[in-house]
């Protein structure tokens, strides 16, 4: 029997995903002896035609990071299940959707205008707008068109195990490969490297009461360094977020923004946190509940900042 | 039931005569119900809550082997009760029953739309049948009572509820901080409207609760720890050194004749003087006496012990070390009262400043044949008696600002009745009451206005501004304004009495923390309901009576603490309590401890336990749950599931509701 | 598909409601008690307290092609679980100001003190709010589109 043959992919992402893959040092070397990888634009030059001519479930395991924006997104995204026999959603986009996520709350028309002639940056006067295809004199351009909206990977295809993050704890990722090349399978659908429990559980800081009277944004106090952040009225993600991250954020001074996303029990991330958030708050009149909900900036991007897309409303309705 | 069994669901749909089958097509919806999933047996009858009606379940219970029952009816408020006995009676958990609210919800209000309210009954059924796939059967939680009672407030309120507990039968268990029961009733000279000297009929009270078989009186006590649940609290109280033995003290006062410290007696306010080992006053019960540690030359220079040695009973008892008494008690009920509202607070009126400002309590001391005066009026700068005494009202009550913003209630006819001692022992006083309003409404009340108004009582509708000293004098000049006249006026009077507002006790705040009960916005504890639970509290087995509750005079005390002493009799009679088993219970697996839970139950039925180190998880205490589902519509990994309401059982119900 | 049937050209709106046990659930009973009539757009779900709503059921609601969502609840003050509906209301306007970044109108969510006694408030209520959606117009206006059901 060879050597267990590793894809990795980037759809919609940052990179971020891929650079996690590397981030086990020279520990890496050792892996890579082990394993064959057969396809990792970002790092090796392969094409899609090579992955193409590859037999059907040749691949061992794909890491797939990136959500679904685009219709090349998606047409990798099928052809990568097929090639696979382990398909792994890696990294908070291609699992949840992930911050690209957000831009769900806007039409594409809406994007493109901000993104090509609104922002205070943009300079555009003659309203250059990518198009699908450009004539050019050594022939046509193409860019793949953007999908109405971003998906998770799992509504394009199914999906064996998530592995969550933003971006994923390498260490553990690669713990968690070397699981299922041994054989050892979780599962279908199991989220790798994630625990039952919230952030929480492994949060150091010491909780007291969870009543707050108002909200404060991280840049206008100094927090507490041993005090649970949002018992100082600081939104921190953790309550609702599932573990596994070791509260690493949390250990290095920042509250958590939720990117290993919604507890196990829990279909809702966003929802679960505005719940709880609403619910500490002390309010004495209607006048008081209004005023603070005024006072939560930006609930959709602070209480969905992963995972929008795999929320129950999903994106912008009308 | 095992829990993989399937649905078996049985739907009787009732035409309630005509009043549903006269708009809703029942035909229809029992047409459509039978070929919902799971449900095995449909009809319809005309009366379901009738006899024959709930045969008919029974007997389809057993005909088809249901394990689920969906009545479409009237409303739950109205019949689940019966159909849930129904279903028990044909041997089906009480709990596996769903009813869809077709009559108030849908026919009565829809008569003139028949086919939209026959879709609409549709998905009410279909959504009651969703519910009760996912029904689980639940079991009452049933509780043994301890037959005993704590009742902290040895005031009038806690004195009545005390007697009437101890008199029905249950073991006592009166605490008391103070070295005598009496309360503030014992401090009052007489009470309104009728007069009567308010010793003379509190006193006996006392002494009944002293010798009552069934009372333990914990004077000069305090409750410190409570801990459980409603017939089964377990309670440390701290019962302080008096120095004196109890059981040999005989009360016969030898002890303070001989003692040679005199200290400002806190019974008289201040105004009359005690000894370091003392009784309160003299009717005090117990009738033991304590030593002031704080006074005492023994306690603080380590000479004199002229007690000891004159006392003819060998009862001093120099090395008395506070102690802990641990008691079980099936009920609590609070009777604390209230504490007087610091008139210093509001500094125009100089009290504190200008000896001849005295408070309403203050003035009872003086009027009181037992007080430091013998019952004389007089003014505190000189001894001599006023000739004009003027009564200012609401210090500190309707006082948003600087003060309370409620009524106290009690402080007009305590007024008028001061008013009235004066001309009564001061022929031809100048006596003036300056009000904001007079709210004169209880039995006899409005009488006694009558009355003291024709005995030649000025009353003058106004708030006092500022009151000022002659120094000469020690008269007391006050600016006003009489808004029935509108004038500005400026009068002078020898002695002036503030009415205070009564404020919630300043402990109140610790006890609230103690009994996890809750206050209302004006500070005072608050009742269940204002109207239909007015002496329970949200903590079921927690009781509230007197001032503890808010202000009220003493009728309507002693009507409350009997009220009390029968709503607690109710579950110590019964010895057993049985709680509805909707609650809400924890998935342990998936609580991280974060605790927003516990910060925002009503009954404080949630604890964080730590499991190990660094790592908490919630608890409920059912007995504590209330079933109103806070915990688990706000748990952010939704490790709390709230019985018979549970996020699936809601969610197939907005599901069903959505497809018809 | 959907029930709330279209009769004639009138767009008819999808309501879906909650309330708590005590306070606006009897008032719905007490509007039919004393046959007031109000259009038959509302389908209630009941809940102890009105804290009991989860911001999800608003969501699901939603997401099933609901056009409004009613909550109604005690009195704040006399809210039989002391301060659940302060719970309620808190969420409840963190939730509107949130429907509106997924372009949910305010307008589509609606939160009712509604009383044992008030069966006339109640009536009105559900009144009042089906005008309002029938102004509004649907939620999803070509139907299934962007429900979120796959």
């Amino acid at each position: 029997m060879g050597k267990p043959k590793i894809a990795c992919y980037w759809a919609a992402s940052c990179g971020g995903c891929d650079v996690s893959v590397l981030d086990i040092g020279s520990k890496l070397a050792d892996i890579v002896e082990q394993v064959e990888i057969v396809f990792w634009p970002i790092a090796l030059d392969f094409k899609y035609k090579d992955v193409e001519a590859m037999p059907d479930q040749s691949i061992d395991i794909c890491l797939f990071n990136g959500g679904i924006r685009n219709e090349e997104n998606e047409h990798m995204a099928k052809l990568l299940r097929r090639k696979s026999k382990i398909l792994i959603a890696y990294g908070a986009c291609a699992y949840l959707g992930g911050i690209l996520g957000l831009a769900n709350l806007a039409t594409l028309k809406e994007l493109f205008s901000r993104v090509y002639r609104e922002t205070p940056s943009t300079v555009n006067p003659e309203n250059t707008v990518p198009q699908p295809t450009v004539k050019v004199k050594e022939g046509e351009l193409k860019l793949s068109p953007l999908l109405e909206y971003l998906k998770p990977l799992n509504e394009v295809v199914e999906v064996d195990y998530y592995i969550p993050g933003c971006p994923p704890i390498g260490e553990k990722a690669w713990e968690a490969l070397i699981a299922l090349i041994k054989g050892e399978k979780p599962p279908k659908g199991t989220v790798l490297t994630a625990d039952e429990r919230t952030v929480c559980d492994s949060c150091p800081r010491v909780k007291e009461e969870k009543k707050i009277k108002e909200l404060k944004r991280i840049y206008q106090v100094i927090p507490d360094p041993e005090k649970c952040f949002l018992e100082q009225g600081i939104i921190c993600m953790g309550p609702a977020t599932r573990g596994g991250c070791d509260a690493q954020c949390i250990k290095a001074g920042l509250p958590c923004k939720g990117c290993f996303g919604p507890a196990p029990n829990v279909e809702d991330q966003g929802a679960r946190m505005l719940s709880a958030l609403a619910s500490i708050v002390e309010v004495n009149s209607e006048e008081e509940a209004k005023r603070f909900a005024e006072s939560v900036a930006d609930p959709a991007g602070t209480f969905y900042l992963f995972s929008l897309p795999s929320s129950m409303l999903k994106r912008r309705v009308k | 039931m095992s829990e993989k069994e399937e649905p078996r669901i049985g739907v009787f749909i009732c035409h309630c005569g005509t009043n549903i089958a006269g708009v809703v097509d029942v035909k229809q919806v029992v047409d459509f119900t039978s070929k919902q999933p799971n449900v095995v047996f449909a009809t319809d009858y005309t009366y379901m809550c009738s006899d024959p009606g709930q045969a008919l379940i029974k007997d389809s219970i057993k005909e088809h082997k249901l394990n689920r029952v969906v009545v479409a009816a009237c409303s739950p408020r109205m019949h689940e009760p019966t159909f849930r006995k129904t279903c028990q009676e044909a041997g089906l958990n009480p709990y596996l029953f769903e009813m869809a609210n077709i009559r108030e919800q849908c026919c009565w209000v829809h008569m003139g739309e028949p086919e939209k309210a026959t879709e609409k009954a549709k998905a009410l059924v279909k959504a009651a049948l969703a519910k009760a796939s996912l029904l689980e059967p639940l079991t009452p939680m049933e509780f043994n009572v301890e037959r005993s009672a704590l009742i902290i407030g040895g005031g009038i309120a806690g004195i009545q509820a005390a007697l009437d507990l101890a008199n029905a039968g249950f073991h006592v268990y009166l605490v008391e901080k103070e070295p005598s029961i009496g309360g503030h009733m014992a401090q009052l000279d007489k009470t309104f409207p009728t007069l009567d000297c308010s010793a003379c009929i509190l006193t006996p009270k006392m002494v009944d609760v002293g010798r009552h078989p069934n009372i333990t009186l914990l004077t000069y006590c305090e409750a410190q720890e409570v801990e459980g649940f409603i017939g089964n609290f377990k309670v440390k109280i701290l019962r302080k050194a008096r120095y004196v033995d109890e059981k040999a003290c005989t009360g016969c006062g030898v002890c303070a004749q001989k003692c040679p410290v005199k200290v400002p007696s806190e019974f008289d306010l201040g105004l009359g003087m005690r000894k370091a080992i003392y009784i309160p006053f003299p009717q005090s019960v117990p009738i033991t006496h304590t030593i002031d540690k704080e006074n005492c030359l023994y306690f603080t220079r380590g000479v004199c012990k002229v007690c000891e040695k004159f006392c003819p009973a060998k009862a001093i008892r120099f090395d008395q070390q506070d102690e802990t008494i641990e008691l079980k008690v099936g009920i609590i009920i609070n009777a604390t009262g209230y504490d007087l509202f610091n008139a210093k607070k509001l500094p125009q009126y100089g009290y504190g400043k200008y000896k001849n400002v005295i408070t309403g309590l203050e003035f009872e001391r003086l009027v009181n044949a037992s007080g430091p005066t013998g019952g004389k009026i007089v003014r505190p700068s000189d001894g001599k008696t006023p000739k004009s005494v003027a009564f200012i009202q609401c210090i500190g009550s309707r006082d948003e600002h600087h003060g309370v913003p409620y009524c106290s209630r009690i402080c007009c006819m305590a007024s008028l009745k001061h008013a009235h001692q004066v001309k009564e022992k001061i022929p031809g006083a100048e006596v003036c009451v300056f009000y904001i309003d007079l709210r004169c409404f209880g039995k006899g009340y409005e009488e006694f206005l009558v009355r003291v108004q024709d005995e030649g009582i000025r009353l003058v509708r106004g708030k006092v501004s500022e009151i000022y000293e002659n120094p000469e004098t020690g008269n007391l000049r006050l600016r006003l304004e009489d808004t029935l006249l509108g004038e500005v006026m400026e009068t002078e009077f020898e002695l002036v009495v503030l009415a205070v507002a009564l404020v919630p006790r300043a402990e109140a705040p610790a006890l609230q923390t103690l009994l996890k009960v809750s206050r209302g916005a004006d500070g005072f504890f608050l009742e269940a309901h204002p109207k239909l639970r007015p002496v329970e509290t949200h903590i079921p087995g927690i009781f509230i009576c007197g001032c503890a509750q808010g202000p009220k005079d003493i009728p309507d005390t002693v009507a409350q603490a009997s009220a009390a002493a029968a709503q607690a009799a109710i579950p110590l009679s019964q010895g057993k309590v049985t709680a509805e088993p909707l609650t809400a219970y924890v998935l342990e697996d998936y609580c991280s401890g974060c605790g927003v839970c516990e910060a925002i139950c009503p009954y404080k039925a949630i604890e964080l336990k730590e499991v190990e180190e660094g790592k908490r998880r919630a608890e409920v205490n059912e007995a504590l749950c209330q079933g109103c589902g806070l915990c688990g519509a706000a748990c952010p990994s939704k490790a709390i599931v709230l019985r018979g309401f549970t996020e699936p059982q809601l969610m197939s119900q907005i599901e069903a509701l959505s497809s018809v | 598909m959907r029930g709330w049937k279209l009769v004639a050209e009138e767009f008819t709106p999808k309501i879906i409601g909650f309330t708590c046990n005590w306070c606006t659930y009897a008032a719905a009973d007490l509007a039919g008690t004393s046959r007031m009539q109000y259009p038959p757009n509302l389908r209630l779900v009941r809940v102890m307290c009105s804290g009991r709503v989860s911001p999800e059921f608003v969501l699901k609601a939603f997401q099933l092609g609901a056009d409004g969502v009613f909550i109604g609840g005690c009195h704040l003050g006399d809210c039989h679980y002391i301060h659940g509906n302060f719970k309620a209301i808190t969420r409840y306007y963190l939730l509107k100001k949130m429907l509106q970044q997924f372009g949910i109108e305010p307008e589509r969510v609606r939160f009712n003190f509604i009383s044992a006694a008030e069966g006339e408030a109640f009536t009105q209520a559900v009144k009042d709010f089906t005008e309002q959606l029938k102004r509004l117009g649907p939620l999803r206006p070509s139907g299934g589109e962007g429900s979120g059901e796959a």
